[in-house]
């Protein structure tokens, strides 16, 4: 899209205007966060001497209010929590790299296999299955959530989505918010409104020490298993031969037609990887969370669909790359630039900071960290 | 040609389909949670009016689907396809108590059994009756189905009457007592209401004679088409509707727009307050997607914003809440801010985002609601602007030294905005911004080259937006009285913009149409409040799938999405031709 140059110049200088605004304003709160632990009346220069020469580094003067412990939990929860928008946001990668559209319902398929899977745990959970034999249960308990969601989000495609595939780019995304609020209130009528509290596994209480870091077990089960499951996503759409059946038809439909490829099956198969996905993340946010209830695919959606575009969207290993970073961004940030900033009760404004990510990538660089640009083509 | 067998596969499908519904309806909890709503007074409940109507359907497809116009094959496919459907349901109703299934599935209650079972002991002596009602409803719907088309059509009628009255049977004898009590006369509106209306619901005789009537009158409505088309066809000179009768039409409406709050009632006017404002932003949002084509889903923005800003201008309890002071302005001086405001953040919200299209715009717009509600929720501003506990003691508006204070009263108001909203985007459409943003809309590339500025152009549309939005949210705040933080979700941004895609995008009538359908009718239906968004989304999935230019579609709309189709039907003559 070519402007009018004069009047480029002012919009130019305008969006200039917000990126330097939005970078001072995370420097300036980092430092100020950081450094809020200097002692009155001590120069600066002390400061820093006081705090790279001192041996107890990362004592509470040097940290800012919290301790380099608290930093650490806080990064490590970031991993967890970002290891499960990741699995979310790889379906709406591969939605999106397939289809152009944006599966607004995504978040749905995830709450329907976590809040599904709830009623298998809770049963194992009282009958005592799940303390004599963690590792069958969980597996079970993962793969009922996987199932749910996949035949969801199936379903979705079947009744919803394919008779719009050729309709103007509107219809299909009121389509899918339509769904979202069908399947909201679809499981709410089902299973009640109340929320559900999943419950605890024996062999996932305290922490594991890790390179001499301990760390809660949920957080590490959650993290390893989110990866697992993207190193064999990722080898799926790299090695298979339907992995590469789907890389052929995002490439270009019509062509893929001709070389032989059921784009029918094809498109259904890729949302039933999503959603499998979905599904898994469910129940490690169950794990890690413990809460499940019939909105709670809102708001990870939200953020998963950031996590997605951040890492450029159609991209996996991006999808996963941009789950991660959002993950730590909104656990660290808080604490680190908004309090910082003298914002009261930061972590109140952790869901800002990811829709002003979210929006600040879409508006100055909506490839995401490493897509090329598709928003020029198909947006 | 395939031999005209008896196609029992589908028979089949379509059966199960039908009992898959049932059970979703039964553990969804629409059938055990309408047992007291009658629409037919101690015939028949709303719950087991589901069970019909879903029978009955499922009963007409599969004698469509299967009968082949042939009378034996379409009263074997609706038996047939009840039977299946209904022994999926009595499945359900046998083993809820041995599996326990209210343990995960919480309306598969005693209570949904005795629906089904007629309240009979043992419930398994209520399971014939039910299976009787099933088949024969179905069976129906498959000889509905073998009806002539016109009958058919008018049978369909008097039956979505029937039920859509009785559903809503409450109000419309409200509304027709008031009418009378107008008029100023009580004996007659209580015989005529006694005819209709029992104590809930209608009465036998009201639903026989309200089947008969729409039968009749869509019937004629059908002969009536027959005789202009033919007219048509034989070349006679079209009727112009004489001036005297177009003047007529308009004193008529005129004085029905004054009246209505009298005839309403204070509950109906509180719902049409609604459905106005929802109309004024309506039409707003209607400029920035259905005109310009820029999707925006954070349109709930603007109206907090102009609710907030009417709310911290003319709230008098602003010193107890919050570190600002009183500033004691009347609602009509803080309006004209308001709007300002509202469209200031229009443009400062529409600058980043100039460059971009489509869904990313939806997203990033989807953002910015969302940033603004959780600020105003956050302890962060709470010193400014109430926090969660939002802001209480808004002033009301006063014309001509009466205050505006109840719903009948504020109606006015509001229905004076959207017309002015009505009136300025109808203006707006037709003059040369209005096609700058249709250019815009159809290509920017090809908009530009005709030396539109796409800027001006943009902003322009998200500026007007805002300032509709603005305007509904400071008339939002001065009828409530205050404001919090939770009634500025998402869900009103897609609310506005379902109702003027359900309407039809970029029609004006349209966004009237939406708004009645998507705002009145879920707030008619207090009692389903719980299945409200459910109805909703399937409402706008339906809608998207069957009917994707909306009720009242505009013209380029159509012409749009009905491309497709009309492009095969005229290459089907020449392909005969050659």
């Amino acid at each position: 899209m070519r402007l009018n140059l004069k009047n480029l110049s002012i919009v130019d200088s305008l969006l200039w205007l917000i990126r330097v605004v939005v970078i001072v304003l995370v420097l300036w709160g980092s430092i100020a966060g950081l450094t809020s632990g200097r002692v009155d009346g001590e120069g600066w220069g002390q400061f820093f001497v006081r705090c790279t020469t001192s041996t107890d580094v990362g004592t509470i003067q040097c940290m800012g209010k919290y301790s380099a412990e608290t930093w650490r939990d806080f990064f490590i929860f970031g991993l967890a929590q970002g290891g499960i928008y990741a699995l979310i946001a790889l379906g709406y990668t591969l939605v999106y790299g397939v289809l152009f559209m944006i599966n607004f319902a995504h978040g749905e398929v995830f709450m329907s296999g976590a809040f599904t899977a709830y009623f298998v745990a809770a049963s194992f959970s009282d009958s005592g299955f799940m303390d004599q034999n963690p590792v069958l249960a969980l597996g079970v308990v993962m793969l009922v959530s996987m199932v749910t969601s996949t035949i969801v989000a199936v379903l979705l495609e079947r009744i919803a989505y394919r008779p719009l595939r050729r309709a103007p780019r509107l219809v299909p995304l009121i389509t899918a918010i339509g769904a979202s609020y069908f399947l909201q209130y679809t499981f709410r009528g089902l299973y009640g409104s109340g929320k559900k509290v999943y419950p605890d596994v024996a062999i996932l209480t305290g922490k594991w020490m890790v390179f001499g870091i301990p760390i809660l077990k949920t957080q590490v089960v959650v993290f390893v298993a989110a990866v697992i499951l993207m190193v064999g996503l990722y080898y799926f759409v790299q090695k298979t031969k339907t992995g590469k059946a789907m890389r052929a038809v995002a490439e270009d439909k019509d062509v893929a037609m001709l070389m032989g490829i059921d784009v029918d099956r094809v498109i259904v198969i890729t949302f039933a990887t999503g959603a499998a996905m979905a599904g898994a993340a469910g129940v490690l946010y169950g794990l890690l969370f413990k809460q499940v209830d019939f909105i709670m695919g809102f708001i990870p959606g939200i953020k998963a669909f950031t996590a997605a575009v951040l890492g450029g969207i159609g991209n996996i290993p991006g999808a996963m790359v941009g789950g991660l970073f959002l993950g730590i961004f909104e656990s660290v940030g808080p604490s680190l630039f908004l309090e910082g900033l003298g914002v009261p009760a930061a972590y109140q404004l952790k869901d800002v900071i990811a829709f002003t990510m979210l929006v600040l990538v879409l508006i100055f660089r909506p490839s995401g960290i490493m897509g090329q640009n598709l928003s020029d083509k198909k947006a | 040609m395939k031999a005209q067998t008896f196609d029992v596969k589908s028979v089949f499908k379509l059966g199960g389909l039908g009992g898959f519904t049932l059970l979703y309806l039964s553990l969804v909890g629409l059938v055990s949670n309408f047992v007291t709503r009658d629409v037919i007074s101690k015939t028949m409940s709303l719950s087991f009016a589901f069970v019909i109507i879903t029978t009955f359907l499922f009963g007409y497809l599969t004698a469509r689907r299967t009968s082949r116009r042939n009378w034996f094959y379409a009263v074997g496919g609706g038996v047939m396809s009840g039977a299946i459907g209904i022994a999926c349901l009595i499945i359900l109703v046998l083993l809820t108590a041995p599996l326990n299934l209210q343990a995960v599935f919480v309306n598969a209650s005693p209570a949904l059994i005795k629906v089904l079972t007629f309240g009979k002991e043992p419930f398994t002596a209520g399971l014939l009756p039910l299976t009787g009602w099933a088949v024969v409803s179905s069976l129906t719907g498959a000889m509905v189905y073998m009806l002539p088309p016109n009958i058919r059509r008018a049978v369909i009628a008097g039956v979505v009457a029937v039920i859509a009255i009785g559903t809503l049977a409450q109000l419309l004898s409200d509304v027709v007592e008031n009418i009378f009590a107008l008029l100023g006369n009580k004996r007659a509106s209580g015989a005529l209401l006694k005819i209709f209306f029992a104590k809930k619901g209608l009465s036998v005789s009201g639903a026989a004679i309200i089947f008969v009537l729409t039968i009749l009158v869509s019937a004629f409505s059908a002969w009536r088409k027959q005789i202009v088309a033919a007219k048509e066809q034989s070349g006679a000179a079209q009727t112009q509707t004489p001036k005297e009768i177009k003047i007529a039409v308009w004193i008529v409406s005129l004085l029905v727009i004054l009246l209505l709050p009298n005839i309403f009632g204070s509950y109906l006017s509180e719902i049409v307050v609604t459905v106005a404002i929802y109309t004024l932003m309506g039409f707003g949002l209607n400029i920035v997607v259905g005109f310009a084509g820029l999707l925006d889903l954070g349109y709930v923005a603007f109206f907090a914003i102009g609710a907030y800003t009417m709310a911290l201008l003319t709230s008098n309890q602003m010193g107890q809440t919050t570190e600002l002071v009183n500033t004691g302005l009347s609602f009509w001086a803080a309006l004209p801010i308001s709007i300002g405001v509202a469209v200031l953040w229009g443009i400062i919200l529409g600058v980043p985002v100039l460059r971009m299209r489509g869904d990313y715009l939806a997203i990033v717009t989807l953002g910015f609601g969302e940033i603004i509600r959780v600020l105003a929720l956050s302890n962060f501003l709470q010193p400014k602007i109430g926090g969660a506990q939002g802001i209480l003691g808004i002033a009301k508006p006063v014309v001509f030294g009466y205050e505006l204070v109840s719903s009948q009263q504020l109606y006015y108001l509001v229905v004076a905005a959207a017309l002015l909203a009505a009136y300025v985007s109808w203006r707006m459409r037709d003059s040369r911004a209005g096609r700058s943003w249709m250019a815009m809309r159809e290509d920017e590339d090809v908009a530009e080259a005709m030396g539109i500025n796409l800027i001006k152009t943009k902003l322009l549309a998200f500026a007007t937006g805002a300032a509709f939005s603005g305007f509904a949210g400071a008339i939002f705040a001065a009828k409530l009285g205050s404001i919090y933080p939770a009634s500025f979700n998402l869900l009103v941004s897609i609310n506005v913009l379902s109702l003027i895609i359900v309407g039809g995008i970029g029609s004006l009538p349209g966004v009237v149409i939406g708004a009645v359908a998507l705002v009145g009718l879920p707030e008619l239906l207090r009692e389903f409040s719980e299945f409200r968004m459910l109805i909703f989304g399937a409402l706008l999935v339906g809608m998207m799938l069957f009917k994707p230019e909306g009720f009242w579609p505009a013209a380029a709309q159509k012409r749009e999405l009905h491309e497709f189709e009309s492009e095969e039907v005229e290459a089907h003559p020449a392909s005969e031709a050659a």
